[in-house]
């Protein structure tokens, strides 16, 4: 209620000054925002398309951008993935958006992904994902396997993670599960783990049952080497997933679990007294106490008027994207998608916990990975983390028909997938 | 008891102030308090490995502090006061932290999170402080502790613990506490370490157990790593001998998570057996039903937080008629403003009943937004009935399987025994001849559907312990429920009882080699051939009725 009042002030204000300028609506800079506010994915994506009218009401309180007001045009896809296709096509031909940001699912992203690149778009794709992609209308903001999932089994390895032996690879039945477990399958075979001490098991989208997968990992670990769980189970699924490991009373410091999907959001709908020490590895993390995340929080709750409602990875990713964007625009001094796209290379920005995000040619970013253990409070606690930033690799190192490509947007290559750089066989290189 | 029960604390506290009467008496050397002071300094060391170490240095001081300490430490309630540098135990009231001396525990003010320094503790270092506090609590007087301690020492297996543990065997009284102690001993005595007919010994003392624990144990020593032979032998024997065991245990656990998850289809369809079953109405906006009776656990929970917290462990018995209250009136409501206006006329009122679907799941995600809602489990619902035998059954689990039999027991109450089932069941099977025998067929219509929408919301109370409380709760069981109406036989609730609990223990016996995903499909297709044999379910309903 209170949010549907903002947004009519928000839009009043917007009218007002618009009409006070005595402008046409030509004299906005629009922002399109592609999440879904219905149907399933509406429980993470309806926190983003907040952020982002915070991010853009922000700007626009500090005089917009290049002397005009940002304009947000929120569409509702509705977790109806050919309807992204369709939603995507409208901001950019009846919109005319200079930027999208949106999407969740990597199902989503690819249904999106053939209109951003016929109408030349420009999108800024938030979450984790399974990486084995680089559009050059795309931009991605969250993490590849290599910043999440690569990381995390190295500190599950490791003495202080408890020097794991045996993994078991639980996930949602789709393309992301299903993609980083090979790359993860592939990397454990490297570390001299074989594949009889690797169990790997898919559950459909919303599975509510898990008595006999938390029994079977339960077996898998009493054979005598220390068993720890890598998790890809997606949304809905996990809560009851996590009720179960309490139920049958699988504690962290036996049995691991370390998830790539489950964030402060998700946690919020748990009671985390019995889950403490379990694991999550992302970027951000809303415990980490540096001065910019304390305002980024601050904001948000004044924002959503809420003291409650947390902060999360995606919501760090969009933070980082918009204000790259507007720096982009900034210096290109126009919209113009491949003028920004130019202008995004290199672009730095702070990260939430320290350090410095950079966009890199491959259209993905370098970014600190972060691992940490749930608390009973429902946050996160660190208790590791990169030295430095790790560099996003589109295309994985360990899948040997991925190790080959190369994705790069500048001169020479000019390449999402090459071998060999576009430009690079002429005479004078 | 209480005395020896208070004996204790008060020894700990005299101590504690003898060493605070050292200090303060200043000159004379307060040894005691001084190597605690020194010791308790490695906790908070940079690296996880150094405060492993810090907590074995403060455990050898034996200083009763000690214990608190690591308790505290163990649940992430040590401190570091930023301001003096003073180690202090924190509990959270409000915004603030309530501090008290870890030294001593005596009470020192409050302080907001940014004054303290967390110690953080990671999985590992928690690991060692449970098996340091197994050490010291395997003589305390609470038997929970003890257990407790027994698990800490059996995980550890510390061969320093092994003069206590044969101490507190000697002590013990509790039948069951002596097996863990015997079992934890038997753990330690496996190490290379001590003599071969010992360990023999200690091989045949695990060999008796079934635990998940004692096979990994029993499986390490039977491997390659395993220097000596002859244990290594005796280990694979005890460990074949353990599995045949298992065998039959695993057996028993898929029927126990059969029939747990046939109660969950039950519930989720008993109240469609109703409008479906009964009345004919196809309800897609069942699964809503039940997400209401969910959220009205959610707001019925957090009455009782903010007026009777004392309460909140009773706060399910009120969700129970509260969830069945709102479902019912949504139902009352659903069917005199939309279903009354489409009976016979079945396209119409699935088209109609989908979009009310999804208007009550905007309806509730614009109410209390898209994120889940917690809704926590009172703590007679929490935990679980071991076996020695591993086999674990959830007290929640349990609860909804006896709960979903209750329910289907009331409502073949009411249509069996009171004047509204004999209305419901006159209307449904003779219409016209009810009415002109003076029943109010509408009335009967609405009192029927709202019946079967105010047990779909009961269900709801029961899903909210097992499942999201989030706006798309219903979905997930929608096609389930019809799945298992349909099966059972339309119309008959001993079909739908049966038809829910054979679903569930096929589903899961079917899971372990086909894999969630197949086991879900191969049921469908079962049941698609199964419709094709025999359509009307189960259990047909006989006689005139059914040619309607």
């Amino acid at each position: 209620m209170f949010r549907n009042q903002r947004h009519l002030v928000f839009a009043g204000i917007l009218a007002a000054s618009t009409a006070l300028s005595g402008a046409a609506q030509a004299e906005t800079i629009k922002v399109g925002v592609l999440h879904s506010l219905s149907g399933t994915m509406a429980i993470s994506e309806t926190t983003l398309k907040d952020t982002m009218l915070m991010l853009i009401e922000e700007q626009n309180s500090k005089g917009g951008l290049l002397g005009k007001m940002l304009e947000p045009v929120v569409v509702d896809p509705a977790s109806n993935w050919p309807l992204f296709a369709e939603k995507a096509r409208e901001l950019i031909e009846q919109h005319e958006v200079a930027v999208i940001f949106g999407n969740w699912t990597s199902v989503s992203r690819k249904s999106v992904l053939p209109v951003i690149e016929e109408l030349n778009g420009l999108l800024f794709y938030p979450v984790q994902y399974e990486g084995e992609e680089s559009s050059r209308n795309v931009f991605y903001t969250g993490a590849a396997p290599n910043q999440q999932a690569i990381p995390a089994v190295d500190y599950l390895l490791s003495e202080d993670g408890g020097g794991a032996e045996r993994i078991a690879l639980l996930g949602t039945d789709y393309v992301y599960p299903r993609t980083t477990n090979k790359i993860l399958r592939a990397y454990l075979n490297a570390k001299g783990i074989s594949d009889e001490d690797i169990l790997e098991n898919y559950t459909p989208f919303g599975h509510a049952d898990w008595q006999t997968i938390v029994a079977d990992v339960k077996k898998f670990a009493s054979e005598g080497k220390k068993t720890a769980v890598v998790s890809t189970i997606n949304g809905d699924a996990n809560v009851p997933f996590y009720k179960e490991l309490a139920n049958q009373g699988i504690k962290a410091e036996d049995i691991p679990v370390v998830a790539f999907s489950v964030g402060e959001e998700e946690l919020a709908g748990l009671d985390t007294e019995p889950l403490v020490g379990h694991l999550a590895a992302w970027n951000y993390f809303m415990s980490v106490e540096t001065d910019e995340n304390e305002a980024f929080i601050e904001k948000w709750h004044a924002f959503i008027e809420d003291e409650d409602r947390v902060t999360n990875d995606p919501m760090e990713a969009h933070y980082i994207g918009f204000n790259m964007w507007v720096q982009a625009v900034q210096q290109a001094g126009t919209v113009e998608v491949d003028a920004v796209r130019q202008a995004m290379y290199g672009q730095t920005f702070k990260n939430l916990t320290g350090g410095m995000a950079m966009m890199n040619t491959n259209h993905h970013l370098s970014k600190p990975v972060l691992i940490g253990e749930i608390q009973d409070d429902g946050q996160f606690e660190t208790v590791w983390e990169t030295d430095g930033v790790v560099k996003g690799d589109a295309w994985s190192d360990f899948i040997p028909e991925s190790a080959k490509l190369i994705a790069d947007w500048t001169f020479p290559w000019v390449c999402g997938n090459c071998e060999a750089p576009k430009y690079g066989a002429t005479a004078d290189m | 008891m209480p005395t020896r029960g208070f004996a204790l604390p008060s020894l700990a506290a005299v101590l504690s102030c003898i060493a605070i009467v050292a200090i303060v008496a200043g000159g004379a050397p307060a040894s005691h308090a001084a190597t605690l002071d020194e010791a308790v300094q490695g906790l908070s060391a940079k690296s996880y490995k150094d405060r492993a170490v810090g907590v074995e240095v403060l455990a050898a001081t034996g200083h009763p502090r000690t214990i608190p300490i690591l308790e505290a430490m163990a649940k992430g309630q040590l401190f570091v006061r930023k301001a003096d540098g003073v180690l202090v135990i924190g509990h959270k009231t409000g915004k603030v932290y309530s501090l008290t001396n870890a030294l001593d525990g005596s009470a020192v003010g409050d302080a907001r999170k940014k004054e303290l320094k967390k110690v953080k503790v990671n999985n590992r270092l928690r690991g060692v402080i449970k098996a340091t506090l197994g050490g010291l609590t395997l003589l305390s007087d609470d038997p929970d502790q003890r257990e407790a301690a027994a698990a800490a020492v059996f995980a550890a297996r510390d061969a320093g613990a092994l003069e206590t543990v044969e101490q507190a065997i000697a002590r013990e009284e509790d039948p069951g506490l002596l097996d863990q102690l015997t079992l934890a001993k038997a753990a330690i005595e496996t190490s290379p370490d001590f003599p071969l007919d010992v360990r023999l010994a200690a091989v045949e003392r695990l060999s008796e157990s079934a635990l998940p624990e004692v096979r990994s144990l029993l499986a390490s020593l039977s491997q390659e790593s395993e220097p000596d032979a002859e244990v290594r032998a005796s280990a694979a024997e005890a460990l074949d001998a353990v599995e045949r065991d298992l065998a039959f245990w695993n057996l028993l656990g898929a029927i126990f998570q059969g029939l747990s998850l046939g109660s969950v289809l039950l519930l989720a369809a008993v109240g469609l057996a109703i409008t479906f079953g009964v009345m004919g109405v196809i309800n897609m906006a069942h699964g809503e039903l039940v997400m209401l009776g969910a959220y009205t656990t959610y707001v019925v929970q957090q009455l009782f937080r903010d007026f009777a917290p004392g309460g909140l462990d009773y706060s399910l018995a009120v969700a129970v008629p509260a969830a069945f209250l709102v479902a019912g009136a949504a139902g009352v409501a659903i069917e005199r403003s939309v279903i009354r206006w489409l009976y016979g006329r079945p396209f119409e009122t699935l088209l109609a009943t989908w979009g009310l679907s999804l208007i009550l799941q905007q309806l509730v995600r614009t109410v209390f937004g898209p994120t889940n809602r917690e809704v926590s489990s009172p703590s007679w619902l929490s935990g679980a009935f071991e076996t020695a035998t591993g086999l674990v059954l959830p007290y929640n689990r349990v609860a909804i399987i006896i709960f979903s039999l209750l329910v289907v027991a009331g409502i073949a109450l009411v249509l069996r025994r009171t004047a509204l089932g004999l209305y419901m069941r006159a209307v449904t099977q003779n219409r016209s001849m009810a009415s002109s025998m003076g029943i109010r067929t509408g009335w009967v219509d609405a009192a029927t559907f709202g019946l079967g929408a105010g047990i779909a919301g009961v269900a709801g109370v029961a899903l909210s312990q097992i499942d999201n409380v989030s706006p798309n709760l219903g979905q997930a069981y929608i096609v389930d429920s019809f799945m298992v109406v349909v099966f059972g036989g339309v119309g008959n609730l001993w079909g739908t009882l049966v038809g829910a609990m054979s679903l569930g223990v096929i589903n899961k016996f079917l899971e372990p080699f086909a894999g969630a995903v197949l086991a879900k499909i191969l049921v469908l297709v079962a049941i698609i051939l199964f419709i094709q044999k025999r359509p009307r379910g189960l259990f047909a309903l006989k006689g005139r009725a059914a040619e309607s």
